[in-house]
């Protein structure tokens, strides 16, 4: 298992390294001239050059790259052109909050479609399975900004139950900086109201970017389900005389699962690109507002940072989800897929 | 004559228009053992899965009694049988969950069905494990499906249908999924397993060489009814339905569909009136068509047709 692990990390960094150089050559291609984009409009072709030599836009492509490559590692993603602050530190300030958002959500969707996806099969063709049919087709057809304003308007305005923005009670203040998740570090420094206000401020937020995804996981432990029934060691082990609740809600859902899991991990993504309206809505302080600010000023060292960011932290998910396939199903790991 | 531990009564088993199993009995004396024979489809499964409470959704039973332990199992859909009566599949490759530990999940059978805590248990499974011959019986325990060959996971499925002290092994075509020798292993293994624990049998099989070593008697069926029954070795050396005498003329080791005669075996939705056999039988005559063949008794066993004293013509048995 440790090795299967370790197979899987070394595999995923050919992947990360590729977004890099990616990255890099984007950099180099969006802005035209990137010297005379850094220069600004007004600039005399003197200035342009210095600005190019200054950069080290002026050295042979390869040894850019090299240096690109080097600075990326060494957490250096260079100066905002926005804030003039260090693009790492500002990133480094909310990466946690998309964090926060989108485990939450992922979290809602994966502990409540899988036993919706579970109830449905095991109601095939029945009212509840048509049921849950009509939310997953409804969970992915909703417009995710929408239903981040109806759910505003319903409860915060109208019912006042739920805050309307944010991620704690400004009065509040923050609790010491541990993990920058508000939902541990409030657990962390003993304060159980930061605690429950920020847990009353992600409900929102994480339902809206949940929805879409709690549908897909739903569908797929279905048909997971559905197909695992159809096995000849279900017949058996009802035969057998195991009984009905443990045979459908372990028996039979641990296989059905091993395809939920990889759609889990192929959802992040989509929850990533869909945590930018929900921010934006919710005024969510992550990086999903900071990469829209990127794009309106045209920052695009932030808007780099944040797409390899990103996907460092997609490359991460996928493993810990490749480990949970191995958890689940023994063969995994053996397979050496 | 022994008191049947399993007895099959005028069963009849349909699945919508399909008319799978039609008036069947038998009975399994206690400590005795039965084959079932036939061609494909002709229902030996739906049988061993009624008998087991497994019948597919949408089956239904118009008529008939499984009774075991003198109790109807149909009634509560085999629930009071359960852990009584062990089941050996067909399939080792596909009978275990691969993603759950082979052991664990014969623990759960006698979690539910055999009294003792877990640690009783893990100590008679290993017991069990031995008495199968299972390799390293300890480090079994611990190890998933797909790490046992085709052989040992049919043994540890006999430990699984020993693991509750039934009074019945249930066993279709448990050999079919291996390869010669193991086939042959497992058998002799089954055959003494039962003898040494005084367990009934009830078999399964396509292959009259099992059938002759290891059933005292058989049942035959042909397209959902038993055409006849009785002692094995009587009905090898003198079949009497003319669809037993075809069989083993034709096929005189495995039951497979009847080379060279014609028609085929008709499909559970067009179940043919009167005799299903007649369409192809060469002793059929019009009444064949009408009426469904009374049982008789010949000689200790029971006969589906009225005409079975009858010497086939040549060409038939050709
Ligand atoms: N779920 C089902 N729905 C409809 N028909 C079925 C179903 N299961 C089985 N049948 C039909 O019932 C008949 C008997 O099937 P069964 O599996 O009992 O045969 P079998 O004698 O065990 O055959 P084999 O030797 O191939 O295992 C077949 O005609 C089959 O098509
Ligand atoms: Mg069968």
């Amino acid at each position: 298992m440790a090795l299967y692990i370790l197979r899987r990390v070394l595999l995923a960094l050919p992947a990360l390294l590729g977004l890099i150089l990616l990255t890099f050559v984007l950099s180099r291609v969006i802005p035209g001239d990137p010297a005379a984009a850094l220069a600004g409009d007004a600039a005399t072709p003197a200035q342009i050059a210095a600005i190019r030599a200054q950069y080290g836009l002026d050295r042979p492509i390869l040894e850019q790259a090299v240096v690109h490559l080097r600075q990326v590692v060494t957490g250096d993603f260079g100066t905002s052109a926005f804030s003039g602050r260090p693009v790492a530190e500002e990133i480094w300030q909310r990466l946690p909050a998309t964090l926060e958002l989108t485990f939450a959500a992922l979290l809602l969707a994966t502990l409540l479609g899988i036993p919706l996806g579970l109830v449905a099969a095991l109601d095939h063709n029945g009212p509840v399975d048509h049921v849950v049919r009509l939310l997953s087709v409804g969970g992915l057809a909703i417009a995710g900004f929408w239903l981040a304003i109806m759910l505003q308007l319903v409860f915060a305005m109208d019912l006042d139950i739920l805050p309307l923005r944010g991620r704690i009670d400004v009065p509040l203040g923050l609790p010491p900086r541990v993990t920058g998740l508000l939902l541990v570090d409030s657990l962390l420094a003993g304060r159980p109201d930061m605690f429950w206000s920020a847990c009353r401020h992600v409900v929102l937020p994480a339902v809206t970017l949940a929805l879409p995804a709690l549908a897909t996981i739903a569908r797929f432990t279905r048909s997971g389900v559905l197909e695992t029934l159809q096995k000849d060691f279900v017949l058996y082990a009802r035969a057998a005389g195991y009984g009905r609740v443990r045979l459908a809600a372990i028996y039979v859902l641990r296989n059905a699962v091993t395809v939920t899991v990889t759609q889990i991990g192929l959802l992040f993504g989509a929850l990533i690109s869909g945590a930018v309206a929900v921010e934006a809505v919710f005024d969510w302080p992550g990086l999903g507002t900071y990469a829209v600010q990127a794009i309106l000023s045209a920052d695009y060292k932030a808007l780099l940072a944040v797409t390899l960011v990103v996907g460092a932290v997609y490359a991460v998910v996928n493993v810990a989800v490749d480990v949970a396939q191995a958890i689940i199903d023994p063969r995994v790991a053996e397979d050496g897929r | 004559m022994i008191a049947p531990v399993l007895s099959v009564q005028r069963l009849s088993v349909r699945i919508g228009a399909a008319r799978i199993l039609d008036d069947v009995s038998l009975a399994v004396p206690a400590g005795g053992t039965l084959g079932v024979v036939g061609e494909s489809g002709c229902g030996k499964s739906t049988l061993l899965r009624a008998i087991l409470g497994i019948l597919p959704r949408g089956a239904e039973v118009p008529g008939g009694a499984v009774l075991f332990g003198g109790r109807d199992i149909l009634a509560d859909g085999g629930a009071s049988a359960r852990g009584r009566i062990g089941f050996v599949p067909q399939d080792p490759y596909l009978s275990l969950n691969p993603v759950f530990r082979a052991g664990d999940q014969i623990l759960e059978i006698m979690r539910r069905h055999a009294p003792g805590t877990r640690r009783d248990h893990r100590a008679r499974l290993v017991e069990l494990f031995r008495a199968v011959q299972l390799p390293e019986p300890e480090a079994a325990l611990a190890k998933y499906p797909h790490q046992f060959s085709g052989g040992q996971r049919q043994r540890l499925l006999i430990a699984a249908a020993l693991c509750c002290d039934p009074a019945l092994l249930v066993a279709d075509e448990p050999t079919t999924a291996l390869d010669v020798t193991t086939q042959r292993e497992i058998l002799a293994l089954l055959q003494g397993l039962a003898a040494a624990r005084g367990l009934a049998l009830l078999f399964v099989t396509h292959d009259f060489g099992v059938l002759a070593s290891l059933c005292e008697s058989v049942t035959v069926l042909y397209a959902g009814r038993v055409a006849e029954s009785g002692p094995t070795r009587d009905v090898l050396d003198d079949p009497r339905h003319p669809y037993t005498r075809m069989l083993l003329a034709c096929h005189p080791d495995r039951a497979t569909a009847l080379a060279g005669i014609p028609g085929t075996v008709p499909a559970a939705t067009a179940q043919p009136d009167g005799c299903r056999f007649h369409p192809r039988c060469p002793l059929a005559r019009g009444d064949c068509a009408l009426d469904v063949p009374q049982p008789v008794l010949h000689r200790g066993r029971v006969i589906a047709c009225p005409y079975h004293a009858e010497a086939l013509p040549e060409v038939a048995l050709a």
